[in-house]
């Protein structure tokens, strides 16, 4: 699906099918499979407890699934476990270095630990503190950096060895925005060198912007893939903002086109429906909405965001099949 | 092999750059000396001067505080993400575990100097040479070794750095029952079974024999010996198998 990836490779980086994991019985994954090009970025998006860690804990070979195969980097998660970990690098979502270490310090160790010489590995650390924007702070202990500081210097270390596939668990989850915008431009970097990035994340924009490819987890279930566009396109390519006068207008209009909703904000009136945009079926909704011609003010006709494609896939099921 | 110095020399950093716990490790001894010889010291009727009688004890304690922090360390290790990193690079948790022995083994040996040079300020005269000598530090590093990587487990079943702390009290509830710092014939009699055998005795009986010329009571000296070793081989072995039991489950 990535342009890139079919350029450079038809080789796949990450190949699973039957994904299952339980938890003391709980069953976090219930069966999935994943297909990502090598050089893409792919995001696997999801609510909390959707099983987006465990998915990648087992693909960097730190869990064993209970059903299911994966290949990573061409490479058998079970069987050449050895293999995979020399050639991916995982960032939790903890930052993974030592406080009492300076950034230096802590990018050398891991790249001797990756297997470079003392002198090879003093040299990559100067490098990557250089790309990072952390050549200022490589001297002072990771302790005292700020949290986007401290995520650049882990996705830092995640390259230290030159993986050919990096996983990053939600990588700016507790960022402030400017340090969000930072590790983004930081993530889209690796994605030009050719790595193939993995990550997950349970924001929309962030995977919007940053991956090829999204797969979309809930529940333990793959319950969408592809690119942000098709993702759009499956659930609406329009969607039809209608905003009340009143809230009593906006609570009659709501329940006037329930099974159509995709959207709602109450604070704002708005209610929002997929549409396919032609002015035929606008003008079929808003006589459905609105047959009196006074509870809608204005309206308004956008490209479905992945919000929406989100809310729609995530949703329970009873509302799902509304839809 | 490399990875294990690599680990080793972080774990070194990180204690060099945790002044509080190397406060602990040194000045918690050396305070615990000074109340022993001079508070306790004048109420302690034992036959020979006090300060003799303790410090063998005093460098069994230093050593179990010192070697306990270990406990702590590998719990941050493990609540704190970098395990998953250091196993991401293919570098085994027994590799991480023995860093932090290593470094335990290195600042005690520091602490021990430290501790053995205030003690003869205040008055100890070992009668010993340089061969008997070695082999009281060999005896205190191998107690060191068990007392570390015991305190290592500790640190892998608990879930908090903070419980990890409650490992140094337990173990030195067990130099406090022991010869260490009053005899064992003064204990109730319930006591001395297992204050005699357990293994702070025996290690501080042999320190005595080692350092002083002749344990202060007692099995003879090469049975204390045997007792000694055959205790922290016993527990060293013992831990390294339950850490690595801990440490699979853990990062399962």
């Amino acid at each position: 699906m990535s342009t890139r990836g079919v350029n450079m490779s038809n080789e796949l980086a990450i190949e699973a099918s039957g994904l299952a994991k339980s938890y003391a019985g709980v069953r976090v994954l219930c069966g999935i499979d994943l297909r990502v090009p090598r050089g893409s970025v792919c995001a696997l998006l999801g609510p909390n407890g959707a099983g987006k860690t465990t998915t990648v804990r087992i693909l960097a070979t730190l869990s064993r699934a209970d059903a299911g195969q994966a290949r990573v980097a061409g490479f058998d998660v079970e069987r050449d476990r050895r293999q995979v970990r020399r050639h991916i690098s995982l960032t939790g979502q903890f930052a993974a270095l030592d406080a009492a270490q300076t950034g230096e310090e802590n990018l050398r160790m891991i790249g001797r630990l990756a297997g470079l010489p003392r002198a090879a590995a003093r040299r990559r650390a100067a490098e990557l503190l250089e790309q990072f924007g952390l050549a200022q702070a490589a001297g002072r202990r990771a302790g005292t950096y700020s949290g986007g500081m401290r995520r650049r210097l882990d996705l830092a270390a995640s390259l230290t060895g030159r993986p050919a596939v990096i996983f990053l668990d939600e990588p700016t989850t507790g960022l402030d925005p400017q340090s969000r915008l930072t590790t983004w431009r930081a993530i889209a970097g690796l994605a030009a060198d050719g790595v193939t990035v993995f990550l997950t994340t349970q924001y929309l924009d962030e995977a919007d912007r940053l991956a090829d490819q999204i797969a979309v987890l809930n529940g333990g279930l793959l319950v969408a893939a592809g690119t942000a566009t098709e993702l759009k396109r499956r659930v609406a390519a329009q969607r039809l903002d209608l905003t009340c006068p009143t809230p009593t207008a906006f609570e009659q209009v709501r329940s006037r086109l329930t099974s159509r909703v995709v959207h709602l904000d109450p604070a704002a009136r708005t209610v929002g429906v997929a549409t396919d945009g032609s002015a035929a079926q606008v003008r079929a909704l808003l006589d459905q909405a609105d047959p009196g011609r006074d509870l809608v003010a204005s309206f308004a006709v956008r490209g479905a965001t992945l919000d929406d494609v989100f809310f729609t896939l995530t949703a329970p099921a009873p509302e799902a099949a509304h839809v | 092999m490399s990875d294990a110095l690599i680990m080793a020399g972080r774990s070194l950093r990180l204690s060099l750059r945790s002044p509080d716990a190397l406060l602990t490790a040194l000045l918690l001894p050396v305070m615990l000396m000074v109340v022993f010889v001079y508070l306790f010291g004048g109420a302690v009727a034992i036959g020979t001067s006090y300060v003799e009688y303790v410090v063998p004890g005093v460098l069994l304690l230093c050593a179990i505080t010192g070697a306990s922090t270990t406990a702590v360390t590998v719990c941050q290790d493990m609540t704190g993400g970098i395990i998953d990193r250091f196993r991401s690079l293919d570098v085994p948790g027994t590799v991480v575990l023995a860093g932090h022995v290593t470094a335990s083994l290195l600042r005690n040996l520091v602490s021990t100097v430290l501790v053995a040079a205030v003690a003869v300020g205040i008055g100890f005269r070992p009668h010993s040479d340089p061969a008997r000598l070695a082999a009281a530090v060999g005896v205190l590093l191998l107690f060191v070794a068990a007392v570390s990587w015991l305190a290592a487990a500790f640190g892998l079943a608990v879930s908090a750095p903070e419980a990890a702390n409650g490992a140094m009290f337990f173990l030195m509830f067990l130099s406090y029952a022991s010869s260490a710092f009053v005899p064992v014939r003064t204990m109730p009699w319930w006591l001395r079974g297992f204050a005699r055998h357990q293994l702070a005795t025996p290690v501080t009986e042999t320190l005595r024999g080692l350092l002083l010329g002749q344990p202060a009571g007692g099995l003879p000296a090469g049975a204390q010996l045997a007792a000694a070793l055959a205790w922290s081989a016993g527990i060293l072995a013992a831990s390294v198998l339950l850490s690595m039991v801990l440490i699979r489950r853990r990062t399962a």
